[in-house]
């Protein structure tokens, strides 16, 4: 034991690593009124070991040929040993981040932890977001199934919507003038390289900027306001080790329940996580009678499709398609209510909420349905709302009656 | 000026010069790697016209064929179906193929060398879909007066027989007619036309 307290004591002397466990764990102080929305940051942390880990050992066997790599997805699942299991983790797991990443971010806009002054965990957040997109969009068209093939098509014919530059960008996109081998090569190193690589940088950052403004919590007052005058520890603080690593576990074993379910019994998902067409190879000549991306794309798709093209261009919707991703990163400027927490605001933005989580969720089931002009229209009244949220925010947080704060943080 | 005195103006300068001589070599440096990612000299070569026998194509019935890993359509209209492309100009958008998505040579009213023969290539002018061949009249999921066309599964994009687009579609132009040429009655080059295009 000794011999260890020395050991520790030759590296600290060294490396920060003592100083590194207490500032983000043992004495990390941490809101004690965190709720069940607290636990899908640990467990965003644990889907990405997850996929990292799993996608490793893919690698292994997979080939990044248009030649070979549907044939080399079959072999994993037929002939690797495990492979199937390792294959279903990892496509699960892409599935299951964006579900702990949106509980995620609706945590964040029913308790304001965007606010002042955590801009900037936002934004860090919305680049990780941003970068799940494309690390989720390039690593579905590595299985070369049909799906993989036209998704990625029309992903990147979005691109050619662009005025004067958009045929030459979608191009250089490619690599090619269709969606080819030199396009799944390049997503490829993408997916297993780049973005992994500027993930793993922006969620440092994320925690970074978390751990040195402090954690928000469900009543959205500020615990570093009242601290033990004598030590200067937030009197509603408590150290994140051991309270909230020992609560964390409970989350990550209930998690793990669902995605084993899930990876065990229903790996497809009925379709929504693995869609059906992608266990056809690719086929350039032949698009499949319907097409619609992954579930966790789909409101921005409806949104992409509610929009009517404007002087013979596409334009327009894809404008509107990425706006509605981009606004979301100005939601520390737009909202101007007095209060943070959903706990102490008034009925409209309570109201205006709920609204938007009807449309996003409305939304993500119209983009996976064939087009019918009813449908088109609900896209419209739904993404009209959706863009509503945030560009009259500044308006209706301000004259919202809110009820006042609690000085300390309430149970 | 004393040797202690820190000349700010001379540091600025040199500040700056260094952050664009730095800027510049990083762009330089950028450019190789971007370009990289342009199609390769392989790629480009790729091209090449595809000679088609056409011998084989009914009436009422499509051939698709590869080019430049782009499905192109030729079909063989009939008739009927030649007689139905002049009654719904009002819902069309380009009805006259203004646009230049054609040659000069099947910018008329059937968008084709032959009037029977279309060939166009098949990938939807909104994302880049192929629409299906969707010749049965009035069908129940396309409105009763469906003239026959093609329609696109991923954003609902309509066509006529000539592959004209449809108003009020995602698609905002009509589909694309290749360069070809007939080479004899029953052989047609696609990729190539008598210019050399």
């Amino acid at each position: 034991m000794n011999s260890l307290t020395n050991l520790l004591g030759w590296v600290d002397a060294r490396f920060p690593l003592t100083k590194l466990w207490k500032e983000h764990l043992s004495e990390y102080y941490a809101p004690k009124n965190f709720n069940f929305w607290y636990f899908f940051g640990s467990l965003a942390l644990l889907v990405l070991v997850i996929q990292i880990v799993s996608g490793i050992f893919l690698t292994m066997n997979y080939k990044p040929d248009a030649a070979y790599a549907f044939y080399s997805v079959e072999y994993i699942m037929r002939d690797v040993d495990w492979g199937w299991l390792i294959r279903y983790v990892h496509s699960t797991g892409a599935s299951m981040f964006f579900v702990v990443v949106y509980l995620h971010m609706f945590r964040g806009l029913m308790y304001g932890s965007y606010r002042k002054p955590r801009e900037l965990i936002w934004i860090f957040g919305m680049f990780i977001y941003l970068a799940l997109m494309a690390e989720a969009f390039m690593g579905y068209l590595l299985p070369w199934g049909q799906m993989s093939y036209w998704g990625a098509q029309v992903i990147v014919n979005l691109f050619s919507a662009v005025p004067f530059v958009g045929p030459d960008l979608s191009v250089w996109i490619r690599g090619d003038y269709v969606i080819s081998d030199a396009t799944l090569n390049r997503f490829f190193a993408f997916h297993v390289v780049a973005v992994p690589l500027v993930l793993l940088g922006l969620v440092v950052a994320h925690i970074i900027a978390l751990h040195e403004v402090g954690s928000n919590n469900p009543d959205g007052v500020e615990i570093k306001k009242h601290k033990d005058p004598v030590t200067h520890i937030p009197l509603d603080g408590i150290p994140f080790h051991p309270y909230y690593t020992v609560k964390d576990i409970v989350g990550v074993v209930v998690f793990l329940m669902v995605f084993s379910a899930i990876v065990f019994f229903a790996p497809d998902l009925g379709g929504y996580f693995i869609e059906d067409n992608n266990f056809i190879p690719a086929d350039p000549l032949k698009t499949p009678p319907h097409i619609a991306p992954v579930w966790y794309f789909t409101p921005f798709y409806a949104v992409l499709r509610a929009v009517p093209p404007m002087f013979g261009s596409q334009f327009p919707g894809v404008i509107a398609m990425g706006v509605a991703v981009m606004i979301i990163f100005f939601l520390p400027w737009l909202d101007r209510g007095p209060v943070k927490s959903i706990r102490y605001r008034g009925p409209i933005y309570k109201a205006a909420l709920t609204l938007f989580v009807i449309s996003f969720l409305g939304l993500g089931y119209l983009g996976m349905q064939p087009v019918t002009p009813l449908f088109t229209l609900l896209s419209q009244v739904f993404t009209t709302i959706y863009l509503a949220f945030f560009i009259l925010m500044p308006w209706y947080t301000k004259i919202d009656k809110c009820k006042p704060e609690p000085e300390r943080v309430t149970g | 000026m004393s040797q202690n005195e820190v000349d700010r103006s001379k540091r600025r300068f040199l500040i700056a010069a260094t952050t664009a001589v730095g800027g510049v070599a990083t762009v330089g440096v950028a450019v190789p790697f971007l370009a990289s990612m342009m199609p390769s000299q392989r790629a480009k070569a790729a091209g090449a016209p595809v000679e088609v026998d056409i011998s084989k194509v009914e009436p009422g019935m499509i051939l698709s064929v590869e080019w430049r890993g782009k499905p192109v359509w030729i079909v063989n209209r009939t008739k009927e179906m030649l007689d139905l492309l002049a009654k719904h100009d009002d819902q069309l958008a380009d009805p006259k193929s203004e646009v230049e998505q054609q040659p000069s040579y099947c910018k008329n009213a059937t968008r084709s060398i032959k009037p029977n023969m279309l060939v166009a290539v098949g990938i939807c002018t909104h994302l880049g879909c192929s629409p299906t061949f969707r010749k049965d009249l009035g069908a129940p999921d396309l409105g009763a007066d469906w003239p026959g066309g093609f329609f696109c599964p991923c954003h609902g994009s309509r066509f006529d027989l000539a592959a004209r687009v449809f108003k009020g579609v995602p698609a905002p132009t009509n589909l694309v007619i290749p360069p070809h040429k007939y080479l004899s009655d029953s052989r047609i080059l696609v990729g190539e036309d008598s210019k050399g295009a």
